[in-house]
Formats: structure tokens, C-alpha cells, sequence
């Protein structure tokens, strides 16, 4: 029961964020220099998921030698500078990985 | 036909090849869900009653990793801060419409539908135009429910030491594709990253995702300032 009432929150703040500003909002309360700011909110949340996924173990202790998530994010993540695609960033970090641990 | 459901139409025909890259990133969700703990009918409550990729994929990740769940709930909050945004942009197109219909709109506004009715809003001045942000909004929320549906399926059958967990950085990292060319984007990246890394055990109740995020925010809001005032 506790794991729906986790749910139900989340699915509720997910839809406040959503609904506030088109309800609630005038334009004049949103100026550019806010918005400017707001536009870089995927690049500062979604690296703290990232990061420690990579570069931690699941004890939460730094994994830097013999780990093969590093080498395939760097692939990944070159194949996303170059293509800009993110499908094709998907597959070449999980094929590098797969080849990593398995073929290697 | 009538013109709603021509916009309505091509709604669904703009977001079309945006949903390529949902497919596996539902499946994921699926996959993971389960592989977490959580059983199939929550699985799919949370497709259905969050319905955010993000979102979810963080509440999987901070519920495996032993996070309270005001922890939770405030670091999906922080996620989707950037919904604020998309909402504060496209309200100027919706101010006239009814409150149901801007409930309706609400939940359906993921970045995808947002991305492509918000270019489709500034250039069309129809007061119809509504619809193709239910059209593009409904093809997300159909695919959406489907992937995860087929990840709770598959997620019996694929084994575990194909280690799919890695999937969930990569996913992130492959939204962050347009930002990496970008000099503060990287900067902000970094900041955030090294924050999360270095705090993660020593930032209490696992609130590391807030409080990186915040503090890269910081970084971005100084950064830009700086970078005006040359």
C-alpha cells in the first residue's frame, strides 16, 4: 500500500508542475532571464543520476579501476556529440558495454 | 473533417518521430520496475498516473537506493521543475480554454508533445490549435503505456547479468545529447555530476540529486549573468 501512496505523490507533484503555470500564470511573472535559467534544468538534474551510477558501486564506493561503465558512457557519450541522436547514443553505450563484459 | 480533429491529426503526425527513442526507454522502465520490486499493477499505475519517463526513472532509482519518500517525491519534483517552463511557455496560447481542458492539457504536456505543439502554437493563430497538443500528447501517452506493458512482459525473460541498471545513466546521458556541444551546459554538467559523486555518501537522507541539481542551477544562473555583463 505504502508503494501507491509513493506513486500517487509523485504522479500528483509531476502534474502540479505541469498544471501551475498554465492556470496560474501571467506572462508577466516569467521573464526571459528566468526562463533562460529553467532551460538548463535537464543539465543540472539528470548528470547527478549519471554520475554516481557510473563511477559508484552499489555499496556507494568509488569503482574507477576495471569498471566498464566508464569506457562505455565516454563511447556513448562521443557518439552523442557526433550524431546528436538518442537512440544511437543508447545502443552504442549498451552495445560497448556488452562487448566490454562479455568479449573482453 | 472537421478542423479540431485535422489538428488533432496532425498533432499525432508531428510527435510521430519523437517516439522512436521512447520505445526502449519504456521498455526500461518496464524491465527495471519489476527487476526492483515493484509488481506489474504498480508498474503500470505509475506509467498511468505519473506519466513522465524522468520522473519515474528517478523514483526507481532513489526507492532501490533506500530513499524516504519525501526524498523521493521532492527529487521528482526537482526533475520536473523543467515542466514549469514548458507550461509558462505554451499558457499564453491556452489562457482562453476552459479549466478542463487546461487539466486535460496538463497531463499530457511531456517534453515531446511540448517540444513539437509549442512550434506548431507560434505559428498557427487557429483557436482550435489546442488540439494538436492533445493529438501529440495522447500518441506519447499511447506508446508510453505500450513499452511499458511490453517491458513488464519481457522483463521476465531477459537475464540479469546483461546488467540493464546501466541503462538508466545512459538514458539521461542520451537526453543531455543537444547540451554537450554547449560551453556552460558542460560546465553545469560537471558541477553537477561532482556534487552528486562526492556527496553521495555524505549528503543526508540520499537528497543528492536535490541538492546537486540545485547547486549546478546556482551555477547556471551566475554563469549566464557573467556571460551577459561581458
Amino acid at each position: 500500500m505504502n508503494n501507491w501512496i509513493l506513486i500517487i505523490s509523485c504522479g500528483l507533484i509531476t502534474f502540479l508542475t505541469r498544471f501551475s503555470m498554465i492556470a496560474l500564470l501571467k506572462k508577466e511573472m516569467f521573464n526571459d532571464r528566468i526562463r533562460e535559467v529553467l532551460s538548463f534544468v535537464p543539465s543540472a538534474i539528470f548528470p547527478a543520476i549519471i554520475f554516481p551510477a557510473i563511477f559508484l558501486d552499489s555499496s556507494g564506493d568509488f569503482q574507477l579501476e576495471n569498471n566498464p561503465k566508464i569506457m562505455a558512457a565516454v563511447i556513448a557519450m562521443l557518439i552523442g556529440i557526433i550524431s546528436k541522436n538518442i537512440i544511437a547514443t543508447i545502443i552504442a553505450g549498451l552495445a560497448s558495454y556488452w562487448f566490454l563484459i562479455f568479449v573482453i | 473533417m472537421n478542423n479540431k480533429f485535422r489538428v488533432f491529426l496532425r498533432g499525432i503526425f508531428d510527435v510521430s518521430p519523437l517516439m522512436i527513442p521512447v520505445v526502449p526507454f519504456g521498455l526500461i522502465f518496464g524491465v527495471l520496475s519489476i527487476d526492483i520490486g515493484f509488481s506489474p499493477i504498480q508498474t503500470m499505475g505509475m506509467s498511468l498516473i505519473v506519466f513522465g519517463g524522468a520522473s519515474q526513472i528517478v523514483l526507481l532509482q532513489l526507492f532501490s537506493g533506500g530513499a524516504s519518500s519525501l526524498v523521493i517525491i521532492s527529487s521528482v519534483g526537482a526533475v520536473n521543475s523543467r515542466h514549469l517552463l514548458y507550461g509558462a511557455v505554451v499558457s499564453e496560447h491556452l489562457s482562453d480554454l476552459k479549466l478542463v481542458w487546461k487539466i486535460i492539457i496538463s497531463y499530457f504536456l511531456v517534453d515531446q508533445a511540448f517540444a513539437r505543439s509549442n512550434e506548431y502554437f507560434k505559428n498557427n493563430e487557429d483557436k482550435n490549435k489546442y488540439f494538436h497538443l492533445v493529438g501529440g500528447g495522447i500518441t506519447c501517452w499511447v506508446i508510453w503505456q505500450t513499452t511499458t506493458f511490453l517491458g513488464i512482459v519481457l522483463g521476465a525473460l531477459i537475464p540479469e547479468k546483461l546488467g540493464l541498471s546501466f541503462a538508466v545513466p545512459l538514458t539521461f546521458l542520451a537526453l543531455l545529447v543537444n547540451d554537450f556541444r554547449k560551453f556552460i551546459n558542460v560546465i553545469v554538467i560537471i558541477i553537477s555530476g561532482l556534487v552528486a559523486t562526492f556527496g553521495f555518501n555524505y549528503i543526508p537522507y540520499k537528497a543528492y540529486v536535490i541538492v546537486a541539481g540545485v547547486t549546478a542551477l546556482i551555477a547556471a544562473a551566475v554563469l549566464t549573468n557573467f556571460k551577459k555583463n561581458e
